[in-house]
């Protein structure tokens, strides 16, 4: 999207969305016994070797790095359901597939440190990258759809990265139509008239952010 | 008197319903909350304070660790802990700095100043006096008399027109925790937009900021 002049406070970056999707369950398999651990984020654990369990994505890739367990891929990442997203998503050109809220950072967290785990990595790479795309054309193709009628935007199922990466250019957009259609604007002339010496007495001007 | 005791008992187990919610699930709310919305919000100071007393205990308890135990698996699990912990305030109480710095007059006049905790009423004063005086020493008091004022173009503005004032017309993401119906988006009435559980909508902040007060939405 349109690179942005001025750094702006409510900007995510795509590291901080990932940092919200690391909190999201997963189930390991421990090959370890460990003590329960009681952490300010929750209590996990105690793990007994072959015992699935569940813990947040975090804690669940460092384990996984230092090898004391293995990732179970969650349900919704085998290629069956995968490609019967990526059909219906295909078929409902105005609608977005149920998926889950961070499905685009879990997927890239276990294809990098847990792809030993997964079977047919591939093919579920592949998958996840088709479902990608045809999601992101229909976002597309709905910013074309924003006019000055557009008083709200509903975007069912749609996920985090999705949303941040479209975040910038819809407020943007958005706004500018709210700004250029407001009743505001259009009643500027006549309160102009009267106060020749004063510039500019229409709707506050955005002062440029120091 | 029994009754007293079981309608009691019933808000305890609400209570304790919300409390299962961590004090990490909400400082996280919180973060995107502030993140998100374009003017300040109230300050949690409640969670603030737990988290910071979650943090410390933490803290005390792995260096305890690491001095007595060699346990190289569970220390850095808990250290991981902290950091995200740690990063979560810190980052919470960094964007509201921004915010002040960046609305500093205009929070100052306003009641947005009953949302900053004191140390933030603090910064916001000492803020304030060193950009008067140094607008004032570098630039106010060279230009010609009616000029000079921090706040205002020149004496003959109305209003305070120099002030930033956050931008509330602006856009955000947000989710909705419950039902919350039909829900009126500006003054007029014509535009009324029906809110269902679990959905991702884009709305005008000014329209929906107080159901962001009341918990029933979130920024995302």
């Amino acid at each position: 999207m349109a690179g942005q002049s001025d750094p702006h406070i409510s900007i995510f970056t795509p590291a901080e969305v990932e940092f919200l999707a690391e909190d999201e369950l997963v189930e390991i398999v421990p090959n370890i016994r460990m003590d329960a651990l009681n952490m300010i984020c929750g209590d996990f654990g105690p793990f007994f070797p072959q015992i699935s369990t569940k813990v947040p994505i975090w804690l669940a890739v460092a384990l996984k790095k230092r090898g004391k367990c293995s990732v179970r891929p969650p349900e919704w990442m085998s290629v069956e359901r995968l490609t019967h997203v990526l059909e219906a998503e295909r078929e409902s050109p105005r609608e977005f597939q149920p998926l889950p809220f961070h499905y685009i950072e879990l997927s890239k967290l276990l294809f990098e440190k847990a792809h030993d785990d997964i079977p047919d990595i591939y093919m579920v790479r592949s998958l996840i990258e088709d479902i990608r795309d045809v999601r992101f054309h229909k976002v597309e193709m709905g910013l074309e759809k924003i006019s000055g009628r557009t008083h709200a935007v509903k975007l069912k199922n749609l996920s985090a990265m999705e949303v941040n990466i479209v975040r910038p250019f819809m407020v943007r957009a958005l706004q500018a139509f709210y700004k250029h259609g407001s009743p505001e604007m259009i009643q500027q002339p006549e309160s102009t008239v009267s106060r020749t010496q004063v510039l500019d007495r229409g709707p506050r001007r955005d002062l440029r952010p120091r | 008197m029994e009754s007293e005791l079981a309608g009691r008992s019933e808000e305890e187990a609400a209570a304790a319903a919300m409390e299962a919610q961590t004090d990490v699930d909400l400082l996280k709310r919180a973060w995107r909350n502030e993140k998100a919305a374009p003017e300040i919000l109230q300050f949690e100071a409640g969670l603030v304070q737990r988290a910071r007393e979650q943090i410390q205990l933490l803290e005390e308890t792995v260096e305890e660790f690491t001095e007595n135990r060699s346990d190289d698996l569970v220390i850095p699990l808990y250290q991981m802990d902290l950091d995200r912990a740690l990063f979560l305030l810190r980052s919470y109480l960094r964007i509201r700095l921004q915010k002040i710095e960046k609305y500093m007059v205009h929070i100052s006049k306003t009641n947005l100043w009953n949302r900053l905790s004191e140390q933030e009423q603090r910064f916001a004063k000492r803020c304030i006096d060193i950009m008067e005086k140094h607008l004032d020493q570098s630039v106010l008091s060279r230009l010609p008399y009616g000029y000079q004022s921090m706040l205002k173009q020149s004496i003959s503005s109305e209003e305070d027109d120099m002030v930033p004032e956050p931008q509330l017309n602006t856009f955000v993401f947000c989710k909705t925790k419950s039902n919350v119906g039909a829900f009126q988006l500006d003054d007029m009435g014509e535009e009324i937009v029906d809110l269902v559980a679990d959905d991702l909508y884009v709305l005008r902040y000014k329209s929906m900021k107080g159901l962001v007060d009341g918990g029933r939405i979130d920024l995302v």
